[in-house]
């Protein structure tokens, strides 16, 4: 198992789990969100291949209202 | 040119006699509108989407913002006609360059597209902007290719520091963010016109129509509000108030406008009085 933070709350995930299959997991579509692991962005064509690693920091950002 | 002051004569971007051919051009790209509306604030999507329409106005502002988990409907993305609106991400909440660097990236990744809106803040309390973070993120971003639309003061010498930058609009504070004070210091916003040929787009501190109309009659290429519409009593119909102010504004500065002088000048003729009538 892989233990992560995502948004600041902890998460395990199975060894070999992608970005892609993370994002399925967490029921978050692809689209819409942006995800950044240790503070390095994980661009969207990547997430196919980017692997998690155990205790990754991970922030998945979205948009919301603002001026 | 109003209270006695010269100005320099800036070339009206683009202006077509036309007001529906009147484009905002900044950096590549083009927008249909100039009048930037934000997202935030509202009592509901719906009623965003509706003052959005009312408007007029292509260019919408988002915040970049953790997801929540728990419930993905929090996020604007299936609130936002992706079709119909360009989404400038914002940095708000950024107190160090290196902070708005990183949500320009987020931003940059999450919606596509190399325009930002910098924001990097000095101080909770006034929401002014930091200067030296502010230029410094400017030119990073600038040379990660970027198109930055950067929230300033109304500092003139700013201003021509960040289009030196390479900014792609420089977007001086009417007064500050979301205080609804309108335009304090026109003269500044008439110094940085007449100083920096980058598109400027009045960004703040706007709280009625007729502080849209100002800026745009000192000559101002665009106008970025939120709170303006969103915390009016009636959002929708202030929509449309700065809608039409701005193009009020936007017409009377291409217009030109009379001189202001001390004493009256008659409109109607004084030749042809009746035998009796007029001053003697």
């Amino acid at each position: 198992m892989l233990e992560v933070t995502i948004n600041g709350a902890a998460h395990s995930f199975a060894a070999g789990t992608t970005i892609g299959q993370m994002l399925e997991e967490l029921e978050l579509p692809g689209e819409g969100v942006a995800v950044e692991v240790n503070r390095n962005i994980v661009p969207k064509r990547s997430h196919g291949e980017a692997l998690l690693g155990d205790g990754d920091e991970v922030e998945i950002v979205t948009f919301v209202g603002g001026g | 040119m109003s209270q006695g002051i010269e100005t320099r004569d800036r070339e009206p971007q683009e202006a077509s006699t036309d007001p529906q051919d009147d484009v905002l051009v900044v950096g590549g790209h083009r927008f249909s509108s100039r009048l930037l509306v934000g997202t935030g604030k509202y009592a509901s999507n719906e009623e965003m989407n509706e003052c959005l329409e009312v408007s007029g106005c292509e260019v919408v502002t988002v915040a970049v913002r953790r997801a929540h988990l728990d419930d993905p409907g929090k996020s604007l993305a299936k609130h936002l006609d992706r079709e119909k609106y360009t989404l400038l991400p914002n940095t708000a909440g950024c107190y160090t360059a290196e902070d708005a660097c990183r949500y320009a990236r987020l931003g940059r990744e999450l919606l596509e597209t190399d325009l930002v809106k910098l924001e990097v803040l000095g101080d909770e309390k006034t929401l002014l902007p930091d200067p030296t973070a502010t230029l410094e993120a400017t030119a990073t971003l600038v040379a990660e290719g970027f198109t930055v639309l950067t929230y300033t003061s109304d500092d003139p010498i700013q201003a021509r520091h960040l289009a030196e930058a390479g900014a792609a609009s420089v977007m001086p504070a009417g007064s500050p963010i979301g205080s609804g004070q309108g335009i304090l210091n026109p003269n500044n916003i008439r110094i940085i016109l007449e100083t920096i040929d980058t598109p400027v787009i009045v960004d703040a501190g706007v709280g009625t129509a007729s502080d849209v109309a100002i800026a745009m009659e000192l000559g101002v290429e665009g106008v970025l509000l939120n709170s303006g519409i969103a915390l009016a009593r009636d959002p929708v119909r202030m929509a449309r108030a700065m809608k039409n102010a701005l193009d009020a504004g936007r017409e009377a500065y291409l217009a030109g406008r009379i001189e202001r002088k001390l004493y009256a000048n008659a409109s109607s003729p004084v030749e042809g009085m009746v035998d009796g009538t007029g001053q003697s």
